[in-house]
């Protein structure tokens, strides 16, 4: 469908301007989840009055993710009862269910599946990220073959397990994927965990505080294969999966296979829109703005959440990309903030990053950019008792640090990485019980090498990214 | 009623269930679990447990949901 221009109004110019946005302009956002709600609710509390459209390709309003796969699988919780809480009327008109499938950045519009499109003067994008599929589509078809990230998947997923399968198999050790193993133990179901890299959360954490997690996993149970990929996964005559084949030969009975090979940014819906977007998601400003494709930041269109990635001033102006829920409430107060902004009132997104998970009746919990990290040092408690705090350096700096049930010491850490402290920290460790204060190699698998990927990534420019032919006019 | 816990807050100090341990329990020494929609009847303790949560981390619902953001309506 071509773009008809139409006369805009345009209420971004002149005095007044501002607010006269705040009255009666047009905001639309596009991903009707966490950051897309919490923006919503950011821009009413600021005085927002205009109208407000939220648009999301689920037909669910927005949902918590992380109980998917802690409570959700445990029999804990349900999937379709992981509503967010609304913290303030966000009076929008919801287009659920169908999703956005271009972006006129000229005339201002959001066109929709459905035919429809929508006009607005602020944009934010708060599309996030999707599930990577089993890469063989056919393999990926196989009943009893699942991806975990959306509230439908998380309640199959569930109903599956309740059935009481023979075998799980478990495609990739990172955070998700292990969260589902330890659910599948405390279940009592058998569970095997084939990871790519040399032990489960290697990618995000490194290999002296992966050892830990390895050592979790098989003291659980989980029958843990490491350094080994799936090759094909193998369906019966009825088309349900009985088994998987693995690269040292092997074979895993199985009924039930969750792919964990981490996510895929939802920017496809922008391609050719002239707008920065790509597979590494959106590139913003450190306020959220979105950068359109000749490097020019956007006035008017926003991003936020795991589909937005920003420079950060603490990690050496990298752009990150964080798979994180703070990361996703933060940036969507800051673009609804400067949204409705002048240019000198406007904020920067600088929260430290910050992940928590729990597996194995394991509180983990991070600060900070651990995999940018060299070297860590076990400041407190000890890696055996697989009770302590990693503190990662890089550089001569505090960049990051871990925890394994010692989670009220990380606000601590956050600051000394929120300084710029130096590497290895130069406080006296208080509790005798550590594993020297000799900082190590961290030892990070090298990044070219694929394991399940981390959930944070530094994604400075690559030309990969590119999405345009690259035709100077002048 | 739906409920979120920011886990990067919580500090694991247990008020809540002990306050509401029918939506809020400790799963070994440190991590917490709970209920994202508990029942009607627990509102009570709910309100308490979030009260008494000492660096604020729950979050409950302020305002009862549009019924346009329910499934099937449009
Ligand atoms: C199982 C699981 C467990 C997790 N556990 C943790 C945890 O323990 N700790 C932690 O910090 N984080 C965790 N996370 C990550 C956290 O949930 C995310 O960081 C957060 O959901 C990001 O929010 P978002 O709004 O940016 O994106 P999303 O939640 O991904 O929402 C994006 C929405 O946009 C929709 N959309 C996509 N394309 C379109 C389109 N073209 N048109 C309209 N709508 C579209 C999507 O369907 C989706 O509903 C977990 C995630 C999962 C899946
Ligand atoms: S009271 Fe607050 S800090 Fe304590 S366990 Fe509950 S949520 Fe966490």
């Amino acid at each position: 469908m071509p773009w008809t221009s139409r006369p805009r109004r345009c209420p971004v110019l002149g005095d007044g301007a501002l607010e006269q946005l705040k009255r009666e302009g047009r905001i639309v956002v596009v991903g009707a989840s966490l950051a897309g709600l919490r923006a919503a609710e950011t821009l009413r509390a600021k005085g927002f009055v205009g109208s407000l459209t939220m648009i999301g390709d689920e037909p669910y309003e927005p949902y918590d993710r992380p109980p998917l796969s802690k409570g959700v699988l445990l029999g804990r919780a349900r999937a379709h009862r992981t509503a967010l809480p609304r913290l303030r009327s966000v009076d929008a008109t919801w287009r659920l269910g169908v999703p956005a499938t271009g972006l006129d950045m000229a005339a201002r519009r959001v066109r929709l599946a459905d035919g429809d499109d929508v006009p607005y003067d602020r944009l934010l994008i708060a599309t996030g990220v999707r599930a990577r599929p089993w890469p063989r589509p056919e393999e990926a078809e196989l009943d009893g073959v699942f991806v975990l990230r959306t509230r439908d998947e998380g309640a199959a997923l569930a109903r599956r397990l309740d059935e009481g399968p023979k075998r799980v198999l478990v495609i990739g050790g990172g955070f998700a994927g292990s969260e589902v193993a330890s659910a599948c133990r405390e279940r009592g179901l058998p569970v095997t965990v084939a990871e790519r890299g040399a032990a489960p959360l290697v990618g995000a954490l490194g290999g002296v505080v992966a050892a830990v997690a390895a050592g979790l996993h098989r003291e659980h149970g989980v029958d843990l294969r490491c350094g080994v990929m799936v090759t094909a996964l193998e369906g019966d005559a009825s088309g349900r999966v009985r088994a998987a084949h693995l690269s040292d030969g092997s074979t895993v009975e199985t009924d039930v296979v969750v792919v964990s090979l981490g996510a895929l940014r939802n920017t496809e819906w922008l391609n050719g829109s002239g707008l920065g977007a790509g597979p590494r998601g959106i590139a913003c400003d450190a306020g959220c703005r979105a950068f359109d494709i000749r490097g020019i930041v956007t006035d008017d269109i926003y991003a936020a959440g795991d589909v937005a990635r920003c420079p950060h001033p603490l990690f050496g102006y990298q752009f990150l990309s964080l798979e994180h829920w703070g990361n996703a409430v933060a940036q969507a107060g800051i673009a609804a903030h400067n949204m409705l902004s002048e240019s000198i009132d406007r904020l920067p997104h600088m929260d430290v990053p910050a992940f928590w998970s729990s597996q194995f009746g394991v509180n983990v919990k991070s600060v900070g950019v651990p995999s940018m990290a060299t070297d860590i040092l076990i400041s407190q408690g000890s890696l055996d008792s697989r009770r302590f705090v990693g503190v990662y350096g890089y550089q001569g700096r505090v960049i990051g640090a871990v925890s394994f049930d010692h989670g009220r010491w990380l606000p601590f850490y956050k600051e000394l990485i929120e300084r710029t402290a130096p590497f290895p920290p130069q406080f006296p460790t208080v509790d005798r019980h550590t594993d020297g204060q000799q900082p190590m190699d961290a030892d990070f698998p090298d990044p070219s090498v694929p394991s399940h990927g981390p959930t944070v990534t530094l994604s400075g420019y690559s030309p990969a990214d590119r999405r345009m032919t690259f035709t100077p006019a002048h | 009623m739906s409920i979120a816990v920011d886990l990067n807050r919580c500090q694991g100090y247990a008020q809540c269930a002990f306050l509401a341990p029918e939506i809020f329990t400790m799963h070994g020494d440190e991590a917490l679990l709970y209920d994202p929609d508990p029942d009607e009847a627990q509102r009570e303790k709910l309100a308490q447990a979030a009260a008494a949560c000492p660096v604020q981390a729950i979050l409950v619902d302020a305002v009862d949901k549009p019924a346009e953001a329910v499934p099937g309506a449009r």
